[in-house]
């Protein structure tokens, strides 16, 4: 859809701190939280409940509701520092240049209106000059390119009278209609049954290869991620715990937190009616988080460092790192071994 | 849709059979008669009388011989209040001027409350919100005469300085002012609450988050995504409501001294007029009824995923 494709940053954010300041007390939600994404590229962010991976890419877009509010960090949006942007340049932003898809698509479209009247009102919130015959031709186009026939008739539908996975196809069309570089989808198959949900990662595959927009694909779905994502950010209790390319994670898991989060999914190649693992205890309570690595209190190789400091990132291959002691530890090792052999073999000369 | 209605029409008949019914054996079983004044006639007065308004039979053959009047169109005429005037033609009479205070006061009432409810709801926790919580809660918990009175005291002499307004009605346009102002307090205090509990309920579905990421703008946000849906509730008590108000307020009307229909009723009932009670309450609940059924194709209107013909609302 776009003349020439473009290349190279679209996303950047750098140490993002977010917190909400509720009656009793600051709850870090997102604590420095960084990353990339290039356009055309699809990253996949994977946590529980609460790990504060919605809010972060709420803070992208300026959805963020108060008592919520971005304490530390930058965002930056094709070159542009997407916080220092006033409250109507966001307006402006959002549906735009970047767009959001959610969970629910059941609720997510207002029932009072027609399918076409909420395309037509996304389209002309950016284009005040296209014409009413223009933006319906355009909303129609967006309908068939999402894989809903029959477009004439369904313009004029209520949400009511769509299926859910055609109602979340009319939520992609919605965020597509202006061309956005950035399409931020927060769990936009979970509330779908799976052959639904199938059909909706299908489409936005295609759809991106298309438009060669960047996505950000919020899951906790691991399945979803393997399916889409070319990267994948792991998050737990708003830190990044580990970030790599997709195949990376899968196979080398480089924090206990993802290796549990496998043994947690369920396999189709799996040896016979295996139980899955569960990862042991709760999340943590936010409003007090635990000092050292947030995971370690549930983490069955932690070591009496984690319990008091935060790991560094360790770089354990290409754009693959992870934030863990054991992998502290063995990288230390590592270069123990090399200097060792350094030595013994100067020792020989 | 025409089934719909037919339905509805049908069931109101019924519904106003059963009303008629009730009043007039209500009516019946209450003592005293409208004979009765401050010099008591003799029995043989009495008795003529009521042979004359056919009061002298079983009260359920006077039932039927009612029922097969109105059937006819023929309300009947007052037996005391105004003596052999027909009762419709005092309710043609007296009904345009509570129509009247009552459709003003309803009005600014929607006007002013609705607005303040989204207003209350979006400015929810700040001291405009509980500015407002404390004026609807007093207008909402404030009888009738307590506002009518003040207003009368503060702009109708009690302040010499003040005195802009009649005290008594006399049909020019300052003396429709307080009795509508007194009118539609009540309605607008809790039309503004119905509307900031429903535009809250409304604010925080999700449609409304997906609109502000489509980068709508705050006002159409609020008017076009949030209003609508928080209008449901707020027709609900309008409906009735607009019937009451327009029947006239009583208390009100007493107080402003309007010759209007609310004023008449109550004391058609004091008085044991009894063509008259009936007559007003049925056209009462005539009248409801017509709004329940205005109010039900409003939602239609307004929430396209009610379906009307599949077993009503």
């Amino acid at each position: 859809m776009e003349e020439k494709q473009k290349s190279g940053k679209l996303l950047e954010v750098k140490d993002l701190h977010v917190s909400f300041f509720t009656p009793a007390g600051e709850v870090k939600a997102v604590g420095g939280i960084s990353y990339d994404l290039n356009y055309g590229e699809v990253m996949g962010i994977v946590g529980e409940s609460g790990s504060g991976k919605s809010v972060e890419a709420y803070s992208i877009i300026g959805l963020l509701q108060s008592p919520g509010k971005v304490v530390g960090g930058s965002i930056t949006l094709e070159g542009e520092d997407v916080l220092a942007k006033t409250k109507n340049e966001m307006v402006a932003l959002r549906g735009s240049k970047v767009a959001m898809i959610f969970q629910n698509p059941m609720t997510c479209l207002n029932p009072v209106y027609t399918i076409g009247n909420q395309l037509i009102e996304a389209l002309k919130a950016h284009d005040k000059n296209v014409s009413k015959e223009e933006a319906a031709k355009r909303a129609m186009e967006m309908l068939e390119l999402v894989g809903i026939n029959n477009v004439e008739k369904r313009m004029k539908q209520y949400p009511h009278e769509l299926s859910g996975g055609m109602r979340q196809r009319v939520m992609i069309a919605m965020g597509l209609i202006c061309h956005p570089q950035l399409l931020i989808a927060d769990e936009p198959t979970t509330a779908l049954d799976v052959t639904i949900q199938a059909q909706i990662l299908e489409l936005m595959k295609d759809l991106q290869k298309k438009t060669h927009m960047g996505i950000i694909f919020i899951t906790h779905n691991l399945g979803v991620v393997a399916e889409i994502c070319d990267k994948v950010s792991v998050m737990y209790a708003g830190k990044m715990v580990e970030q790599g390319p997709v195949d990376d994670i899968f196979y080398k898991p480089g924090h206990p937190y993802t290796m549990g989060l496998l043994r947690s999914m369920p396999r189709v190649d799996a040896e016979s009616y295996e139980r899955l693992i569960p990862i042991e205890g709760t999340p943590v309570d936010m409003l007090n988080p635990p000092e050292g690595c947030p995971f370690a209190p549930r983490c069955e190789y932690a070591m009496k460092i984690c319990l008091q400091k935060m790991p560094p990132y360790v770089e354990l291959g290409d754009n693959h790192r992870a934030a863990c002691w054991l992998r502290v530890q063995e990288q230390i090792q590592k270069e123990q071994g090399k200097t060792n052999e350094t030595k013994e073999v100067g020792g020989h000369e | 849709m025409a089934k719909y209605i037919l339905k509805r029409v049908l069931m109101a008949v019924i519904t106003l059979f059963i009303v008629t019914c009730l009043t007039f054996l209500l009516m019946n079983a209450i003592p005293g008669s409208p004979w009765l004044s401050e010099k008591t006639p003799t029995q043989a007065t009495i008795d003529a009388l009521n042979e004359k308004y056919g009061m002298d039979k079983p009260v359920l053959v006077q039932l039927g011989m009612y029922l097969e009047d109105i059937l006819h169109g023929d309300f009947r005429v007052s037996i005391k209040m105004q003596k052999d005037r027909p009762v419709l033609d005092i309710i043609l009479n007296m009904f345009p001027v509570s129509a009247a205070i009552g459709s003003i006061a309803i009005l600014w009432a929607i006007l002013v409350g609705v607005p303040l409810g989204c207003l209350a709801a979006f400015k929810r926790g700040t001291w405009v919100d509980s500015l407002l919580r404390v004026i609807c809660t007093l207008g909402i918990s404030m009888p009738g005469f307590v506002v009518a009175t003040i207003l009368l005291y503060l702009f109708a002499g009690g302040i010499p300085d003040w005195k802009v307004f009649p005290t008594i009605f006399d049909g020019t346009w300052q003396s429709y002012i307080l009795p509508c102002l007194a009118l539609g307090f009540y309605p607008m205090c809790y039309l503004s609450r119905q509307t900031r509990t429903a535009m809250l309920d409304s604010i925080n579905q999700e449609y409304i988050k997906t609109a502000r990421a489509k980068g709508l703008k705050n006002k159409k946000i609020i008017f076009k995504h949030a209003l609508r849906n928080a209008l449901i509730p707020v027709i609900t008590y309008l409906g009735p409501q607009i019937a009451f108000t327009l029947c006239g307020g009583f208390v009100v009307e007493t107080v402003f001294s309007i010759p209007g229909l609310g004023r008449y009723f109550v004391s058609s009932i004091q008085n044991r007029d009894f063509p008259i009670i009936m007559g007003t309450t049925i056209f009462l609940a005539a009248f409801i009824i017509v709004m329940n059924l205005v109010v039900d194709l409003l939602y239609k209107l307004v929430d396209p995923r009610i379906n009307l013909s599949k077993g009503g609302n």
